[in-house]
């Protein structure tokens, strides 16, 4: 326990930037994928190769993904840019598909209401189409930050710092309640965020939840 | 800089040496296969009697959706580590480990397989008088295929990415290179080993979408 104490604020240190490295690709995949996604599904052909390419893309594993980026990018292999592009391609790859589906599956008739009552292009899916599609799009990213938050952790096996470094050092030192104490942190991270997720569904799509009562 | 790299992988890839002896990509690979291999096999094992009989009789069936998505925010190195701290360094703490992260996949490809059968079909076949086995694999199985097949396909390619990271706890495969060369900042080495792995990972995902097609034609 002694080394729990001596070490509480080097483990928020790593917990606060681990936070950043998770919340930065869910973000940033979040605002590629929903512009993408939606115009996907009004492209079937060009859309669903687009699709495609982003479940290929997902197939591609952390580790290895982790060291071609750097040399890609021109990055040093110790720089956290690298954790955060990777995750953000696969946060694009994954919530494209929800995007893409969520637009799709909007009631016909509300979208034609909307054009009917002079809606433009623009208007109509920034006011009618996104606010609709948003409980979808919520539920994608929670289930995206969730292993978003567990894969930042491979990045401690190239050098690059956050919660993961408690299972490298752990183990390096043969000392499994290090590891523990990082398993927890990191599960306990990923749930702080999803009440977070939640807690901003609330906040900005405050319908989708009388609409589920009612239900 | 990166040209370096780039051209130094290239001439890593095509060095000879680099292709016979235990450390040769052959050897590595075959590895790497024999390990996701083991582990699928033994997932399998558990995983798909479990969701057949969970998707057949629809017991328990919160219980492995709520398992199958907290397996997701464990962390797949803490899982390494610890196992191997637990068990001791030799392949049954990496092997253990890996069936853990790819029992999941297999369970939930099973039991959605045999949810998304049509009720309409299976009273049928019960009306025609199949018994309980018959209506199992004679029906629900072959119209499950193409997503118990699903199922394979995400643990084989969860299992070929998390062997990679198992080589920094010594289970050896193609993560070697990659562990390796960055300890040793042998970087052109690193990328080689990476892009290995990624071409793996592509050819298994498409034979598995091959593999997926046929199942739904038959």
């Amino acid at each position: 326990m002694s080394w729990l104490d001596a070490n509480l604020g080097r483990i928020g240190d790593l917990a606060l930037t681990h936070l950043w490295l998770s919340v930065l690709p869910v973000v940033l995949g979040l605002l590629v994928a929903v512009p993408v996604g939606w115009w996907a599904q009004r492209h079937p052909r060009l859309g669903g190769v687009l699709l495609g390419s982003g479940s290929i893309l997902y197939t591609l594993p952390s580790l290895p993904l982790l060291t071609i980026i750097p040399v890609i990018l021109g990055t040093s292999i110790l720089d956290p840019l690298n954790v955060v592009v990777v995750l953000s391609l696969y946060a694009v790859a994954l919530l494209l598909r929800t995007a893409a589906d969520a637009f799709a599956q909007l009631p016909r008739e509300v979208v034609d209401a909307a054009d009917a009552t002079g809606h433009s292009t623009w208007q109509r899916a920034l006011r009618v189409e996104l606010p609709l599609a948003g409980p979808v799009l919520l539920a994608g990213v929670r289930v995206v930050s969730v292993s978003t938050v567990s894969l930042v952790t491979v990045g401690a096996l190239i050098g690059v710092s956050n919660l993961g470094s408690l299972f490298t050092e752990g183990f390096q030192r043969n000392y499994t309640f290090e590891i523990v104490t990082g398993l927890v942190a990191v599960v306990l991270l990923a749930l702080l965020l999803d009440g977070l997720w939640v807690l901003l569904g609330r906040l900005l799509l405050p319908w989708a939840r009388t609409e589920r009562s009612a239900a | 800089m990166s040209d370096n790299v780039f051209v130094g992988a290239g001439q890593w890839l095509t060095d000879s040496a680099h292709w016979s002896g235990t450390d040769g990509v052959p050897a590595r690979l075959l590895e790497h296969l024999g390990y996701t291999v083991l582990t699928v096999v033994i997932a399998a094992a558990i995983a798909l009697p479990l969701g057949l009989w969970i998707g057949h009789t629809g017991r328990l069936r919160g219980l492995a959706v709520a398992l199958t998505g907290s397996l997701r925010a464990l962390p797949t190195l803490g899982l390494l580590t610890l196992v191997v701290l637990w068990v001791g360094i030799g392949l049954t703490g990496p092997i253990l480990a890996l069936v853990v992260l790819s029992v999941p996949p297999l369970l939930a490809g099973a039991y959605a397989g045999l949810e998304s059968v049509d009720r309409h079909t299976i009273d049928a076949a019960r009306g025609l008088g199949f018994t309980e086995w018959q209506v199992l694999t004679r029906v629900e199985i072959p119209l499950a295929l193409p997503l118990i097949v699903g199922g394979f396909r995400s643990a084989v390619l969860q299992v070929v990415s998390t062997a990679t990271v198992a080589a920094y706890i010594g289970l050896g495969g193609l993560g070697t290179y990659l562990i390796e060369g960055v300890q040793i900042r042998d970087y052109p080495m690193t990328l080689a080993g990476s892009l290995v792995v990624v071409v793996l990972a592509l050819v298994l995902d498409a034979g598995f979408a091959l593999a997926q097609r046929s199942a739904a034609r038959s």
